[in-house]
């Protein structure tokens, strides 16, 4: 029982009576850096979602501080998706007032005069943390699909959310660019006080990130009906140092000898 | 090199845009000849020069019996009743296909009313209007909007309900409210939709609007050809018909360049080659 931060308990989820996720339980301190690793179709997603409050949950709940999380999206968590991100109408410099708007005029959804000038005050010294300023009158169609992560990352943290959830933020970009993305999003979180969980399909990446790594799996298979039982935390590693992976990362993680080639068909 | 990978240049682009326009225009012309030698009082193929007297005609002279211009009267009576349908249905489809395509509650008790609306043949309502709302500019103008709104609120609809999930859930990671989603994230994303959606529409618009001219109407570009037509004055009827295509097309691609004008992020990843659909 944490004072704050993030409880799961019992969590299950199941679509059309195929359960994903099998009473999952786990305790996430504040502040942690939470990289969430499975083979495809494992529930990483879903409990993504569930955290987000985009989809309720079969059975269980999850609290945040102690409350249950609302089953709708709310400022106090933000996302970034792997794609469409976004708003494809609007410039960076827009995309990132977008939240001051929302906050300061309910009516028309947009501020002006003093207070749009201070958003956007706000708004460039993000685009400069980011490394976007020169960026910032163009519209997302116009830049690479690393800056356009970028511009996602900035625009989750005007809210300043307590958690910040990433569903493979980095999965659609060049091997470099994606670099440079783990290195901002790190001191992203060093800086602000705050709870990130990431998904990725890098195991490399979620040990050079995370503190902890929290891995999907499916416990039991029963091989004449795959879709039989959910996936539930088959790993939960605290990651001491966060700068150096381990030497070999995969042997940490490799899953029993006997399921080893059958969990990407089964889940 | 195969067909689909050639590029074909600007210039080539232009000379093969207009060669199936020569085309038809020398065959036209042939004919015309052809016909006018065998009997100089023929009506059916006119030539060129009769037609550009005739439509002179109605375009510069003023009518003998009531002293107006025809073809600007005409013009003017149709493109109102066209542009004040079409305004009019435009303006049901924002209003009610955001709703529709994005609020449960509103989607579950319209889509199938809205969808069965589109169903029925608009062209069966014109009796049912002149009966109940008479002769007037309001049975054709209601025609027009019975015509092209419910398509228009689908269409509306299908492209809110297209927009990508991941940005309706950022808007409310950001704090959006339903009212600033709609506002901020769905109706400037949808414009360029909506102008797509009056493209479309005024296709079946000009469909309505002749057809309820040619029924009942005093003026009007579909009054006046199916009112010459007794005549068989196919010297003002095809150049007619010519001047509401000229129309039409002006219509259409102000349309579009209005849409690139004003909504530059949704057409940075056009085609600009070889055309435009």
């Amino acid at each position: 029982m944490t004072a704050s931060g993030i409880s799961v308990r019992d969590l299950s989820m199941s679509y059309d009576g195929v359960p994903i996720l099998e009473r999952v339980s786990i305790d996430i301190a504040f502040g942690t850096f939470c990289t969430i690793v499975g083979a495809s179709g494992c529930g990483k997603s879903t409990f993504l979602r569930l955290l987000l409050g985009q989809e309720r949950p079969s059975g269980g709940m999850i609290l945040l501080d102690d409350a249950p999380i609302p089953h709708e999206p709310t400022p106090e968590r933000g996302i970034v998706f792997q794609r469409y991100s976004i708003f494809p109408h609007l410039t960076v410099r827009e995309n990132l007032l977008m939240a001051a708007d929302f906050q300061g005029s309910p009516f028309l959804g947009r501020i002006f005069g003093a207070r749009r000038r201070a958003a956007r005050e706000a708004a460039d010294a993000l685009l400069e943390k980011v490394g976007l300023t020169a960026a910032a009158d163009r519209y997302p169609a116009q830049l690479s699909g690393g800056m356009q992560q970028r511009v996602a990352i900035a625009q989750a943290l005007t809210m300043k959310p307590k958690v910040l959830l990433m569903d493979e933020p980095f999965g659609a970009l060049d091997p470099g660019v994606r670099a440079d993305m783990q290195s901002l999003i790190l001191e992203i979180w060093r800086e602000q006080d705050m709870t990130v969980f990431m998904v990725t399909h890098d195991l490399q990446e979620a040990f050079r990130l995370g503190t902890r790594l929290i891995a999907f799996d499916k416990v039991r298979v029963d091989p004449q009906f795959p879709n039989a039982y959910g996936a539930r935390i088959t790993y939960d590693l605290p990651i001491d140092d966060v700068t150096e992976p381990p030497m070999d990362p995969d042997a940490g993680l490799a899953l029993p000898d006997n399921r080893a080639e059958g969990a990407e068909i089964a889940c | 090199m195969r067909l689909i990978n050639q590029k074909i240049s600007r210039p080539a682009h232009v000379a093969l845009a207009a060669l199936p326009f020569v085309l038809a225009i020398i065959a036209y012309t042939v004919a015309s000849d052809l016909r006018l030698q065998a009997n100089p009082a023929d009506k059916l193929l006119p030539s060129f020069a009769s037609m550009a007297d005739a439509f002179w005609r109605m375009a510069a002279e003023p009518d003998r019996r009531s002293g107006d211009i025809l073809l600007w009267g005409d013009t003017a009576a149709s493109l109102a009743r066209l542009c004040i349908g079409v305004g009019i249905s435009t303006g049901l489809a924002v209003v009610l296909g955001i709703p529709i395509g994005l609020i449960p509650v509103a989607r579950s008790s319209l889509s199938s009313f809205v969808s069965t609306l589109s169903l029925i043949p608009p062209i069966t309502v014109l009796p049912v209007l002149f009966i109940m709302v008479g002769l007037g500019e309001l049975s054709k103008i209601s025609l027009i909007v019975f015509g092209t709104a419910p398509v228009m609120i689908r269409t509306i609809a299908l492209a809110v309900a297209e927009l990508p999930k991941e940005l309706l859930i950022k808007a409310q990671t950001l704090g959006a409210s339903t009212w600033q989603i709609i506002l901020r994230v769905v109706l400037p994303q949808i414009l360029p939709r909506v102008v797509v959606a009056i493209r479309l529409g005024l296709v079946p618009a000009w469909i309505f609007l002749i057809s309820a001219e040619a029924i009942a109407s005093t003026e009007g570009l579909g009054y006046r050809i199916f009112l010459v037509r007794r005549y068989l004055a196919m010297d003002i009827i095809l150049p007619y018909v010519a001047w509401i295509t000229v129309i039409a097309v002006v219509l259409d691609r102000g349309l579009l360049m209005l849409s690139r004008k004003s909504f530059r992020w949704a057409h940075l990843g056009d085609d600009a080659e070889g055309g435009r659909l």
